[in-house]
């Protein structure tokens, strides 16, 4: 879509969105042209430059056990907490879309999480889910030593799902009744008086029309535990224990910062970011098919 | 809504009754935690009756994380970016679909492609360029030379260099150089009628006045919604101010959290932690309840 009326002296046009290029170029471009560069080179020690190993960097990292776990660990993450999230929300969505009394407070409510920081939220569960004090330390003193998030790394996974689709939730919730709302009520009217009940509209009319936004926040819910994961991670667990909640942005983090591996963590950084740029070239595609709706 | 289905009904309630314990639950255990005593706060179970200590709490958390100046460091930070991002973004738009310039296709792809990769996937790199942010203009004068010419005529030997580590535009600039607001004004000038912009042409209005005077005005609720959604995303950034304040006297309040965990060997002091934990939360919490009409909208718009 293009405008028909426009401004003739363009040279000032260009002064506008001079701020712009300058950040972009400055924080966005030159780093990652540098990740591209340091993932191909070996940054020498004491100085003195980088030399050239081409895909060698890739190819220690690719080898190596730890990132493949890594990986692993990351799309476990990801899997279950965008199921969790996006299953809970769309309940929850659906139904406070039929409307009877009092939904206006689950529509209030339901977003606040969405509004905390990671790392805060983090540090509220940690306490919740602790192994000697808070809740989980009463289903401890039932079974002794079912539960212990700093030995166990199933458990130390499943605190970090639990407080990161807690955040989630709420902003699925928004999409979801969004897109409910968006569903001409006139459709449900008729299928209603064809005699349909609540559950086979939400079948047939309901859910059918609203996937585009489920492929939506499936992209979004992936992409973000990616990154949003940070905070919960560095808060709750720190990649332990033994690996287990090592995810792919904090092994960025531990090798590039406490590790001073420039070379291994910008290749790690490229891996990521081009497993992040097909996720949203899929999403591209289905903006298309968004659209078929309208 | 058409039909009477009053066991639907009761279910209907019942769940989204769990769903709206299940998203408070949490604030409401912080908040309790935090009014206990060391002792009773290790209770197993914790007692859900709050207890007398709250202030005390409160303000043991706000000494031992020094929380006043870090929140205030989290406000300034919160509210640069926000406003940076209202201000540069609109600019951006504004020259995008007001004007026809050579090379406005490329320049539209080249901000648009920022969208994809977040911070926190190129952080090592980011890293790099705010310790000398001058860094890439550097290469620019040596790689074409124009460093060694100047030092030839001029006798000076150029190295630029300035570093924000440490600093408020260190941790903001960055959180700026992205596309999300651009691309929401974007779509709102493309439905502003082209017949406001003639009009205003035939007054005699130039580009900028036109922009000053018609179109940012127009554009109230597009900068509420994209200023809440980024103060609160601002706000809630971990892993950049982590990097890159060293210094305690630019730290902001997200990252002081990690002082009040508990450590495993001395007396868990959770009661402290969540005292902590809950002055964070607040501010954000704050923002989202009485701006919630452009959180929302803000939210739906941006990721559009």
């Amino acid at each position: 879509m293009e405008k028909r009326v426009t401004f003739s002296k363009w040279t000032i046009g260009i002064l506008f969105a001079v701020p712009q290029l300058i950040l972009i170029f400055t924080f966005f471009y030159w780093p990652a042209g540098q990740a591209v560069y340091w993932s191909l080179t070996l940054q020498q020690p004491w100085g003195g430059g980088n030399i050239w190993v081409g895909l060698d960097n890739f190819r220690s990292i690719l080898s190596n056990a730890d990132y493949w776990n890594s990986i692993s660990a990351s799309l476990v993450f990801a899997g279950i907490s965008t199921g969790l999230a996006m299953f809970i929300a769309l309940v929850l969505a659906a139904l406070t879309d039929r409307q009877l009394a009092g939904s206006w407070l689950y529509r209030v409510v339901l977003i606040w999480p969405y509004g905390i920081a990671a790392p805060a939220l983090a540090l509220a569960f940690r306490f919740i889910l602790a192994p000697e004090a808070g809740f989980m330390a009463v289903v401890n003193k039932v079974w002794p030593g079912v539960w212990d998030p700093g030995l166990d790394g199933a458990d130390a996974m499943a605190s970090i799902i639990v407080a990161f689709s807690w955040k989630y939730v709420g902003y699925n919730f928004i999409f979801f009744l969004a897109a409910f709302q968006a569903i001409p009520r006139s459709l449900i009217e008729a299928a209603a008086m064809d005699g349909s009940g609540v559950i086979r509209r939400f079948w047939d009319i309901q859910f059918p029309l609203i996937t585009p936004t489920i492929f939506f926040l499936l992209v979004i819910n992936i992409t973000e535990s990616f990154q949003d994961s940070f905070g919960i991670v560095d808060i709750m667990t720190a990649g332990g224990p033994a690996n287990a909640t090592n995810l792919m942005v904090y092994k960025i983090y531990s090798d590039g910062f406490k590790g001073l591996d420039y070379s291994g963590a910008a290749a790690q950084s490229i891996i990521l970011m081009l497993l992040i740029i097909v996720l949203t070239i899929v999403q591209f595609r289905f903006i298309e098919r968004r659209v078929h709706y309208r | 809504m058409v039909e009477r289905t009053p066991f639907l009904n009761f279910f209907t309630h019942l769940i989204l009754f769990a769903g709206f314990v299940f998203c408070v639950a949490p604030f409401v255990i912080v908040a309790i935690a935090a009014s206990h005593n060391l002792k009773d706060v290790n209770d197993v179970p914790m007692s859900l009756l709050p207890g007398s200590d709250f202030w005390v709490n409160i303000k043991t958390a706000w000494v031992t994380a020094d929380l006043g100046p870090k929140l205030l460091n989290s406000f300034i930070v919160a509210g640069g970016a926000a406003a940076g991002k209202v201000i540069v973004s609109a600019l951006t738009a504004f020259s995008i679909v007001y004007f026809r310039f050579p090379g406005r296709t490329l320049m539209f792809w080249l901000i648009f492609i920022t969208l994809m990769l977040p911070l926190e996937v190129r952080i090592v790199p980011t890293y790099a360029v705010v310790a000398n942010v001058l860094e890439p203009y550097q290469a620019i004068l040596d790689v074409t030379g124009l460093s060694w010419l100047i030092e030839k005529i001029s006798g000076v030997r150029v190295s630029l260099s300035r570093g924000l580590l440490n600093s408020y535009s260190g941790l903001i600039l960055p959180l700026v150089a992205t596309a999300t607001g651009t691309f929401l004004y974007r779509q709102f000038f493309l439905t502003v009628p082209d017949e406001l912009t003639e009009a205003a042409r035939m007054d005699g209005a130039g580009p900028l006045r036109f922009f000053v005077d018609i179109l940012l005005p127009l554009s109230r609720n597009n900068m509420a919604a994209l200023g809440t959604i980024m103060f609160l995303w601002a706000w809630n950034q971990y892993l950049w101010p982590l990097l890159i304040t060293t210094d305690q006297s630019r730290a902001m309040a997200v990252t002081e959290l990690k002082q009040l965990i508990p450590n495993v060997g001395g007396s868990p002091e959770w009661h402290i932690a969540m005292a902590g934990t809950l002055i964070v939360m607040l501010p954000p919490l704050i923002v989202v309840v009485l701006m919630q009409r452009w959180f929302v909208r803000g939210l739906i718009v941006t990721e559009k």
